[in-house]
């Protein structure tokens, strides 16, 4: 059975379709990935899967329940981690916690636990009794997560988990993705980075108005949009054309990015060894680099290769 | 069942949050502070002559005022929520759909009971004296709340639909100006020009001060008790299912 399937799913506001036939399959224990810019339509489809909001046409199944006909049952099943903090500021994030617990049915004593039980984990435990408004966006972002597993959902929505955190929570929040996914909870995650959809999901559904544009293994979908560049700074602006020549003999092109002072080209094949060897040469010619790099396809240019049209 | 047992659990928080921020309470008591001292000192002896005696007659009437400015507080409350992401996270929760509607109406219950302990309170300094049994003013006190209660639901209508907490107040004004002020909370009916006195006569809250007034001072209170008891069900019966109408609607 699917954790989630939807078929056709759309919805109007107004006179923007915001979502418009999306079809989703999620494998059990399995994180998959909806990319795409603002706007694309990516919260309105988890609002819609978590019972927030109901479709006007389409169909879903959320842990094998009809999520329009029995939303109840689907409640107790699910955890949701929104855009914007869902938190009461003004509370503790003890008593945020649990509040949520006791709602949850939990007992004084359970609620009490499972909230230590989950600051902890959260490495939030020194800010336990502060007052969340004095929390750093990651903390308050830690919090939202955690606030979201008290119920240990079987299967969690995260809206854009990592937007606007710093390069670490990033990283903490992923960590924690995928130690969920090891214990079996199923994950649906938006996104606006390609690197994130990449390093997380087994599957990624490319989003853009509305409708699923494309979707597959990470993989097929670097494959399709053209993986990796390469790129390369040279430490002084004359060692730009040497540079070029050195990139250009490696991997047959190179494009020159004057205004960021930058060398790119795309990687075809081993992006390790590419960039040992290019390494190698500039090390040879006597060219110091202040950065060299592998990077992911930007969104802008999922959607160039996908779409044909830069957005 | 389930919706009243998580709509208290909900109603908690509004008790935490008077906890960590108690200058909330503050701004709650200073607005009776100043009614009491604005009418009593400046109006007082223009109406009954010496402001003694006009303390008497008023403060009854102020309690049942600053009790429905706080029932006000559930229309911000509600709205400032509805803001947030955080009524996203109670529905996608198994609990009964209306029950952080429901929360927020109880939440305010403790809010009522600080206005009342302060108005009563600088009363009581300022010379005004209880003439009731304690059952009488306990009876006051339980109408009083009764109807608060009562008004919070269509202040939560307020809060449902108004597009900001700026505009739950300028919204509630309308309301809370017509209901006290055109009511013989300040000034007897019989003192007022005729045509104000049929709006006066037909406000609940005009129904709701005499009653108060009597039980707190010893007077008779005649029907007075009753009708503001059948006001106070008959608003709920209206307007809370409307507000559980709307909620569903537009959340």
């Amino acid at each position: 059975m699917l954790a989630i399937q939807a078929e056709g799913l759309t919805k109007r506001f107004g006179k923007t379709t915001a979502v418009d036939g999306v079809a989703l399959a999620v494998r059990p224990g399995t994180i998959v990935g909806l990319l795409g810019p603002n706007g694309a339509g990516k919260t309105t489809v988890v609002r819609m899967l978590a019972t927030l909001v109901r479709p006007d046409a389409g169909s879903m199944r959320v842990g094998g329940f009809d999520a329009v006909r029995e939303p109840a049952r689907v409640r107790e099943l699910i955890g949701l981690t929104g855009q914007y903090a869902a938190v009461d500021e003004e509370l503790t994030g003890t008593e945020n916690l649990v509040l949520i617990g006791r709602l949850l049915e939990l007992s004084r004593r359970e609620a009490r636990r499972r909230a230590d039980e989950l600051l902890e984990h959260f490495d939030l435990t020194g800010a336990a009794r502060r007052s969340v408004k004095t929390y750093s966006g990651g903390m308050r972002r830690r919090l939202d997560v955690a606030t979201s597993l008290i119920g240990r959902p079987r299967l969690l929505f995260l809206d854009e988990p990592t937007t606007g955190l710093d390069p670490r929570s990033r990283g903490d929040v992923w960590r924690l993705v995928r130690s969920l996914v090891a214990d079996g909870v199923t994950v649906l995650l938006t996104t606006q980075y390609l690197d994130e959809a990449d390093e997380l999901a087994a599957e990624i559904a490319v989003m853009d108005h509305g409708r699923v544009i494309e979707s597959g293994s990470p993989a097929a979908l670097k494959a399709k949009v053209g993986g990796q560049t390469l790129e390369v700074r040279p430490a002084d602006l004359a060692d730009f054309a040497g540079t070029a020549t050195i990139v250009e003999a490696v991997l047959g092109a190179a494009q020159i990015d004057l205004e960021r002072g930058l060398v790119a080209a795309p990687v075809t094949g081993a992006g390790a060894a590419t960039m040992a060897d290019v390494a190698r040469r500039l090390d040879g010619a006597g060219i110091a680099v202040s950065e060299l790099g592998l990077r992911l396809a930007s969104l802008d240019e999922v959607f160039l290769a996908l779409t044909g049209v830069a957005r | 069942m389930k919706l009243v047992r998580h709509g208290l659990r909900l109603a908690w928080r509004a008790m935490l949050r008077i906890k960590h921020s108690p200058e909330q309470l503050l701004d709650l008591s200073l607005s009776p502070i100043m009614f009491v001292t604005l009418f009593v000192f400046l109006f007082g002896t223009a109406v009954a002559g010496n402001w003694h005696a006009y303390l008497q007659f008023v403060l009854p009437g102020v309690a049942v005022q600053s009790l429905l400015f706080a029932s006000m507080g559930t229309a911000v409350g509600l709205n400032t929520d509805l803001r947030s992401g955080i009524f996203d996270r109670f529905r996608s929760l198994p609990i009964a759909r209306t029950a952080p509607l429901l929360g927020h109406v109880l939440g305010d219950f403790f809010r009522y009971l600080v206005t009342l302990v302060v108005v009563l309170g600088y009363g009581f300094v300022l010379g005004f004296r209880l003439r009731g049994s304690v059952l009488a003013v306990l009876a006051a006190i339980g109408l009083m709340v009764l109807f608060s209660f009562a008004m919070s639901w269509p202040s939560s209508i307020i809060g449902l639909l108004a597009k900001t907490p700026t505009s739950v107040q300028g919204y509630s004004f309308l309301i809370l100006f017509p209901l006290t002020f055109g009511s013989n909370i300040f000034v007897p009916t019989a003192k007022l020009p005729g045509w104000l006195q049929a709006w006066v006569k037909v406000n609940p809250v005009t129904q709701l001060s005499n009653a108060v007034r009597g039980l707190m001072l010893d007077q008779p209170i005649g029907a007075t008790a009753s009708h503001a008891l059948l006001w106070s069900l008959a608003i709920v019966v209206v307007f809370a299912p409307v507000a559980g109408w709307i909620y569903r609607r537009i959340i």
